[in-house]
């Protein structure tokens, strides 16, 4: 291990910066683009730690979705913030908080700095049995294969909240298309960039999932780049949310726990164990859940940040 | 100090940092997005602790990365969960505070 570069250092000191501003600022948007810009920085933090596949994902997810989502609910709730500003706690409170958070990073400082060395790792564990799935990118075969229960149960966990999310929806517009209906200036840039940038991102998107076998990518990540397709053509107002209850929509958003659930059973039909691939199809049977996954999930999150539904089905 | 150490240092500042916000801000948006500083800065411990695993040719370990990129997506629907559930609070009872929605109960919801 070499000591921290100038680049490294100087990375780090902004993102506590950014982190401290997201906290500190008055007004609830700029904390949100103080986060937004966090995200970002993390995604360089991630690549500096050595791991490009928690980078996509953070700087697909924790840079872009949270930031559409965060900056529509602050944008939403802004009547509101004047009046909650007021119920600030006094100087005792804020002090006791500060002394607790600050005990809390000191703790957590002190379990960094007396991790054991040499430190344990499943390194070597993964690239021994590698060969098993002929997949190269050792992240993938994790998420895919051995721990493959982890990424079925996150499935299901995606499906879970979005239930959720639509059940917030008022009695009568139960089934309806979910978020405000976008409106937008047919000839502003965001109707042009919402025509120009989608057959680019989804060849991007298609072509993460494709390399993930091998290299840095994956259904996570090419489904968010999707989802951000999606929804930048929803915001401009080209197309509307489907209704909720439209038996296409949920067919697809089940079609990625399903697949896995059937494969899984097949595992477990073959006589190994639930989640067993045969090793000489391993690869097309995880290449074909990724798949399913990267839709299913491209859908999911998509609908997550359009939110519950506001209109109704008919139009 | 080593830059894996150094960013292990800065993910636990930053659990700090989020649990003072996510307990100083009374607004829930606000407390949202200190929840999710805390839950980063708890990757970013957890990043650390992959790139000291690395071996194998590998770079880090990659089984706490793919632990963390599935928290990632766990974390992002929980947050969009919550911010449903305040937005659904909002429309409902016209003000996004938590402590107001206790007190007027029963009485007019946008009185403060």
């Amino acid at each position: 291990m070499t000591i921290a570069s100038a680049l490294e250092i100087a990375l780090a000191a902004v993102v506590l910066g950014v982190a401290v501003w997201t906290i500190a600022a008055h007004e609830t948007s700029a904390a949100v683009v103080g986060f937004l810009a966090y995200g970002l920085l993390l995604a360089l933090v991630w690549v500096r730690l050595d791991a490009v596949d928690v980078a996509l994902a953070e700087a697909a997810i924790g840079g872009g979705l949270s930031g559409v989502l965060l900056l529509g609910a602050a944008a939403r709730l802004r009547p509101a913030e004047a009046a909650a500003t007021t119920e600030r706690p006094g100087r005792i409170p804020r002090l006791g908080a500060g002394m607790l958070s600050a005990l809390v990073a000191a703790a957590l400082a002190a379990g960094v700095l007396l991790l054991p060395d040499p430190a344990p790792t499943l390194a070597p564990a993964a690239a021994a049995n590698a060969g098993a799935t002929g997949l190269g990118n050792p992240v993938t075969n994790v998420l895919m294969a051995f721990r493959a229960l982890d990424t079925l149960l996150e499935k299901v966990v995606l499906l879970l909240v979005l239930v959720g999310v639509w059940s917030l929806a008022p009695d009568r517009l139960w089934g309806g298309r979910p978020g405000p209906r976008h409106e937008a200036d047919p000839l502003g840039v965001l109707a042009f960039l919402a025509r120009l940038l989608p057959p680019v991102g989804i060849v991007v998107g298609i072509y993460i999932l494709w390399v993930g076998a091998n290299h840095p990518g994956g259904a996570f990540q090419a489904g968010t780049i999707l989802a951000a397709m999606w929804l930048l053509v929803m915001m401009a107002g080209l197309t509307d949310a489907p209704a909720v209850s439209s038996r296409r929509l949920r067919l697809v958003l089940i079609a990625g726990p399903a697949v896995f659930i059937a494969v899984g059973l097949a595992g477990l039909g073959i006589g190994t164990a639930f989640l067993a691939y045969p090793a000489a199809q391993a690869k097309p049977l995880i290449v074909a859940i990724e798949i399913a996954m990267t839709l299913t999930i491209a859908t999911t999150l998509g609908l997550l940040i359009a939110g519950a539904p506001e209109q109704s089905e008919e139009r | 100090m080593s830059a894996t150490t150094m960013f292990g240092l800065c993910g636990a500042a930053i659990v700090g940092l989020g649990l003072y916000g996510l307990i100083t801000n009374p607004q829930p948006l606000r407390k949202i997005v200190a929840f999710n500083l805390i839950g980063s800065g708890v990757f970013m411990l957890f990043g650390g602790v992959a790139r000291r695993g690395a071996a194998a040719g590998f770079g880090g370990d990659p089984v706490p990365q793919a632990l963390v990129i599935t928290g990632v997506v766990v974390a992002f629907s929980a947050t969009a969960l919550a911010v449903a559930l305040l937005l659904r609070l909002f429309e409902s009872t016209g003000s996004a505070s938590l402590r107001d929605s206790m007190a007027s109960a029963g009485t007019d919801p946008t009185d403060p």
